[in-house]
């Protein structure tokens, strides 16, 4: 170890920023956490540990309508887009997988571009695309849902491929030499050891619809299409009560128990190096 | 398996779905920004590419060329992005080497908590700081009583005691930094972990000094993931409009991003708001063309 010292002296200095940047990174999110069971209006003062902001008879996330209505919509967004986006990427990544022929490449490029497109751009095109082409879509929840598939549909691509890529071909064509036709195949081969990946794309499909924000504004209609990230960005600002933490606490808790669910049985089927794959996923 | 058309066949509803949602509605930005306005501002979209009418694009790049708000406000999120850039390479490259290098047993938990923010929700932990740098805010208090306050002041990054969310433009750098750093953190992390430690080896027993090992080994074989990185992070911040209303709310930190929201859905003038987006997306478009490249060849030599 001596032999490859870093250049910058001891560790000690390395350790320092990196224990610095995680504290960084992470107390404010705690003390907002933390907030969230203050039991007063308060936001920055301690009075006292109250889950009155998440269960309380008035103003709490449990019985105030434009909170508890932001939660809903924003988990039945949640379920649709897993819903439409899964299958859609699944099969998308086995017809670009075995695509013979011209075309491949240039859908390839098209499904990964929704990945690096600055997300503003992306609302403005779809918010004119259901203003000026779709205007029977409209703005609204069937709008914000479509949105949402749009860009997630490529991480289940990317996803579903890099299993594709690690299963390789062997199994099928075992499948094919004993006979198995070809729907066989695709069913009870392809798709049985494609499962910890769909499981995957699926919970983080999930975790990206809930945690979206611009294209799920761009595309709302009226104040039932409110998301729980649009409410943080209209109210944040607004002085409002801890009530405003406490849905954030909720969401944030749904979205790591998802992750952290998926993590397990990606981990079971897939063995453990895909697995740390899957949390850090990025394109 | 099968014909190629069963592959061509289970590719096809995902295509048509990128056709309609994706690539027609970009061409409907084009259509927009090459359309004409009636007499209440609503977009009248030219579809026909012989029709396009270039008066209001032209009218956009003018106030851009002359130097009018559009300039100013281009200017403006250029400087904020790249100091957010220089700010979230300096801190994150350090913690990337550290964890890839140097956290030996400690290495799963840091990587959890590097990856955490990743996926807590941005607006919550925007929220996280409007809470703490509120005029009575717990850090607002910190600052004060340590005396950051009193130095930012002097140093005029502050305009007034307790205002650091009132329009301060050190506070949406600070912000855009915090915002995009863990997105940065992984690519780098990934590319420092893919050096060869032999090759430092080597580096050090043909004499070179830890120092001069670092800048002719490690630094140039990790600058693809740097500029992976910093590309990855610089495509959101500059299309970010959520960011600076949040910590600011003050015309004298609008960006781009803020321009075309108030724009488009806003609604006071989509087809100027389309212009400026079709301008945003082709200077951005090399920017998103290199990093598609650079991770797919990344990914050739990582399957080679």
């Amino acid at each position: 170890m001596s032999r490859l010292r870093n250049p910058w002296g001891k560790p000690r200095f390395l350790v320092l920023v990196t224990v610095v940047y995680i504290f960084w990174s992470l107390i404010p999110v705690a003390i907002a956490v933390l907030f969230a069971f203050n039991n007063g209006r308060s936001r920055t003062t301690w009075q006292g540990f109250s889950t009155r902001w998440f269960t309380g008879a008035s103003g709490s996330v449990l019985h105030d309508p434009a909170l508890q209505g932001a939660l809903r919509h924003t988990l039945f967004l949640g379920v649709v887009c897993v819903l439409v986006a899964t299958p859609l990427g699944v099969a998308l990544a086995l017809g670009l997988q075995r695509w013979r022929g011209p075309g491949g490449g240039t859908i390839n490029t098209v499904m990964l571009l929704p990945l690096v497109t600055p997300e503003i751009v992306m609302g403005v095109a779809l918010l004119l695309l259901f203003l000026q082409v779709l205007p029977g879509i409209g703005l609204g929840s069937t709008a914000q849902a479509i949105g949402q598939v749009t860009f997630t549909l490529s991480y289940v691509v990317v996803i579903v491929r890099g299993r594709l890529v690690s299963i390789g071909k062997d199994y099928e064509e075992a499948a094919a030499d004993l006979g198995a036709p070809p729907h066989d195949q695709l069913f009870r081969v392809l798709l049985p050891l494609l499962a910890p990946a769909i499981i995957a794309s699926a919970a983080v499909v999930f975790a990206i619809s809930l945690d979206d924000f611009v294209v799920t504004q761009y595309l709302s209609g009226d104040a039932s299409t409110t998301t729980v990230s649009m409410l943080l960005y209209a109210s944040a600002r607004a002085a409002p009560t801890p009530a405003l933490n406490a849905l954030a606490t909720i969401a944030l808790l749904i979205t790591l128990a998802t992750l952290a669910l998926a993590y397990v049985v990606y981990r079971r089927f897939a063995g453990n190096d895909d697995a740390t794959a899957m949390v850090g996923v990025e394109v | 398996m099968g014909s190629r058309w069963t592959w061509r066949l289970l590719a096809l509803p995902g295509v048509i779905w990128l056709t309609v949602f994706f690539l027609l509605a970009f061409y409907a930005v084009i259509a927009v920004a090459f359309g004409n306005q009636n007499t209440l501002s609503e977009p009248v979209p030219f579809w026909n590419p012989l029709d396009w009418n270039v008066g209001y694009m032209f009218d956009t790049l003018q106030n851009i060329w002359q130097g009018d708000q559009f300039l100013t406000v281009f200017v403006r999120t250029f400087v904020f992005v790249t100091l957010a850039l220089v700010l979230a390479l300096g801190i994150g490259y350090p913690v990337a080497y550290f964890a890839a290098r140097h956290a030996g047993r400690w290495r799963g938990l840091v990587l959890l908590l590097l990856i955490l923010p990743f996926w807590i929700n941005y607006l919550m932990r925007m929220l996280a700081w409007i809470n703490l740098l509120s005029p009575d805010g717990m850090g607002t208090r910190f600052f004060s009583s340590i005396g950051i306050e009193r130095l930012f002041l002097s140093l005029n990054l502050l305009s007034e005691r307790g205002g650091w969310l009132e329009g301060q433009p050190f506070t949406v750098i600070m912000a855009l930094t915090y915002g995009y750093l863990p997105f940065l953190i992984l690519p780098l992390y990934a590319a420092l972990d893919r050096i060869d430690q032999r090759q430092i080896e080597a580096a050090r027993d043909l004499g070179a000094s830890p120092a001069g090992a670092f800048r002719r080994v490690t630094l140039p074989l990790s600058r693809p993931g740097i500029l992976a990185g910093l590309v990855l992070i610089a495509l959101p911040m500059f299309g970010d409009y959520y960011t600076p209303d949040l910590v600011s709310s003050s015309t004298k930190t609008t960006m781009i991003g803020n321009q075309i929201d108030q724009l488009t859905r806003q609604g006071s003038e989509k087809v100027v708001g389309a212009s400026l987006t079709l301008i945003l997306a082709v200077v951005l478009l090399g920017l998103m063309f290199y990093y598609l490249r650079a991770t797919r060849s990344a990914d050739d030599r990582a399957e080679a």
